[in-house]
């Protein structure tokens, strides 16, 4: 009897001390990531990386500058692609679908969210690229575009399902249509998660390489307008950390530092919206 | 508040010496219909809810709706403004008129607009207190003073005094029941002719009931009103005319005072004494 109240705690205890580790590993993650990244790149983040063009190999210093106007200007054309679809196509799936038909979206959503980010890029490419013949923000921001497609409609949707019936109702009963339902009651209703997973959906494709890679392609320079290659601090990163030469890896460090950092400033803008609308309805 | 009291009791005693004028062999020739429905059934996919109703809703005046749960007098209501038909696979037969007219062949907004209806749970919109009574107005492209229409619908369902100072606040920050009265505030701002009120009570305490159903007796002037209840009391109370429903059937309908003191039919007799529901 002893032996098994023995047993069932020791149990109790290995299994505590199991999941509580594997809790504290997944913070560890993240502090080492930013521990790394801190310590190799903080030195090289300076006035000059935000504001310099790279300099040309052997000569010291220099920033990306043209990377950070890049990776905002493929992040807002992205945007302005994926966001749009997914929240109308979102909206389609909540308010509108019959049964088949939103099925079928649903799972060609959740199939395109695994399609690896390099198949992205190649279509993309196909589609983009090979007709205007040459690299160009349009078409980066085009696969990131695609890209930021299925979890805008995923969580967009969950937000709009959340809503109570009886505000629909509330809002009929007044002689709202279906779309004006939508437009003033619905979408505002849910405003906050909607904005919250676009803005962690924006955050995900800020990271992307592989669908730039053949797409946006990259440039030393500044690039006015959308129909010249462009550069992007994670493809920056990437080719500066490959590259044989120890200044170039700083400044890789520093990129990832700064890409980090852009992530979390979006994640805590868009938590510190839903607080304010929280604390608001509250009253 | 002693106004409230004094308003109270006057509604008692209004309804006490209005009771006996009305006539109680034919209560529906002296005033004008509003609602005349006649033989509707509902379906709901293949289950039948509503059989062969008949019933006329009087002008200015308060009809309730009482039974049983599950009865069908929930769906019975929410058929006289068409919310019904949102809910997939459901079929309505014959007629509901208003004032005359076919409703299943009127504009859906605006038939709406005509007939307002108040829910069993307060369903406040997550907005400010303002732009819940303005809601209505706005969606229907008013272009007046919104200010001066959302005070007078606020004075109307007897919120403006406590909400006045605080219209910019979100409607989530009130009591259930003011938020009961600012969903009764919302549908008086388009001015309907009818409203629909489905167990508007049920989610409030006593106090706040009171206050609802004085609320009811100063809007008969100008509305005419359809209230679903499941308590015998408030019926008896707050309206004029009774209708009593058992298993999608209309048993009886008569003037309340009548219905409750001499029902006709025994299972009408049977509810109200509490044998069963």
């Amino acid at each position: 009897m002893s032996a098994r109240i023995m047993w069932r705690k020791s149990l109790n205890v290995v299994m505590l001390s199991l999941t509580g580790a594997c809790a504290f590993v997944t913070v560890a993650v993240l502090a080492l990531i930013l521990g790394y990244l801190l310590w190799n790149g903080a030195s090289s983040v300076n006035w000059g990386f935000f504001t310099q063009l790279p300099k040309p190999v052997g000569d010291i210093g220099g920033g990306m500058a043209n990377a950070i106007v890049g990776s905002a200007k493929l992040l807002l054309l992205a945007s302005a692609i994926g966001m749009p679809i997914g929240v109308l196509a979102a909206i389609y799936l909540a308010e509108f679908g019959g049964k088949t038909f939103p099925f079928i979206v649903r799972y060609t959503t959740d199939l395109l969210n695994g399609v690896p980010s390099i198949v992205i890029g190649i279509f993309a490419y196909a589609l983009v690229v090979i007709p205007m013949k040459h690299f160009s923000t349009l078409a980066g921001g085009f696969a990131l575009g695609v890209m930021m497609i299925p979890i805008a409609v995923r969580s967009t949707e969950e937000f709009l399902r959340a809503v109570p019936r009886s505000l629909r109702e509330g809002a009929m009963a007044l002689g709202a249509s279906k779309w004006k339902t939508i437009v003033t009651v619905i979408v505002p209703a849910a405003i906050q998660g909607i904005i919250t997973g676009l803005m962690l959906d924006l955050a995900r494709v800020a990271g992307e390489t592989a669908p730039l890679l053949f797409t946006a392609f990259s440039n030393r320079f500044w690039s006015p307008g959308w129909n010249q290659p462009i550069a992007s601090l994670p493809v920056m990163i990437y080719t500066y950390a490959i590259s044989p030469y120890d200044d170039w890896h700083r400044q890789a460090w520093a990129g990832g530092l700064v890409l980090l950092g852009l992530v979390f400033v979006v994640n805590i803008t868009a938590r510190i919206v839903m607080a304010r609308r929280a604390a608001f309805l509250k009253g | 508040m002693s106004t409230g009291s004094t308003t109270a009791a006057a509604t008692v005693k209004a309804m006490q010496t209005a009771i006996p004028e009305t006539p109680t062999v034919a209560p529906e020739a002296s005033v004008p219909l509003r609602f005349q429905i006649r033989g509707v059934n509902f379906f709901y996919g293949a289950k039948q809810a509503l059989h062969d109703i008949n019933l006329d809703v009087p002008n200015n005046r308060v009809t309730a709706l009482i039974g049983p749960s599950g009865c069908g007098k929930s769906t019975f209501l929410r058929n006289l403004n068409r919310m019904q038909e949102t809910i997939r696979h459901t079929r309505l037969e014959g007629e509901i008129l208003l004032d005359g007219q076919n409703v299943l062949h009127m504009d859906v907004v605006k038939l709406r607009r005509r007939v307002g209806m108040v829910f069993q749970r307060p369903n406040p919109f997550p907005k400010s207190i303002f732009e819940n009574v303005a809601y209505g107005l706005r969606i229907n492209g008013y272009t007046g003073r919104l200010s001066d229409l959302v005070e007078k619908s606020l004075r109307r369902s007897a919120l403006w005094d406590e909400v006045k100072d605080k219209l910019n606040h979100s409607a989530y920050a009130l009591s259930g029941g003011q938020q009961q009265r600012l969903c009764i505030a919302r549908a008086l701002a388009v001015d309907p002719e009818v409203l629909l009120l489905d167990e508007p009570c049920s989610a409030l305490d006593p106090v706040t009931t009171a206050k609802i159903e004085e609320l009811m007796f100063q809007l008969k002037d100008s509305c005419t009103m359809v209230i679903v209840t499941h308590n015998m009391q408030q019926a008896a109370r707050a309206s004029d005319f009774t209708a009593f429903l058992l298993d999608g059937h209309l048993i009886e309908r008569s003037v309340t005072a009548k219905l409750f003191t001499t029902p006709s039919d025994p299972r009408t007799e049977a509810y109200i004494t509490g044998r069963f529901g």
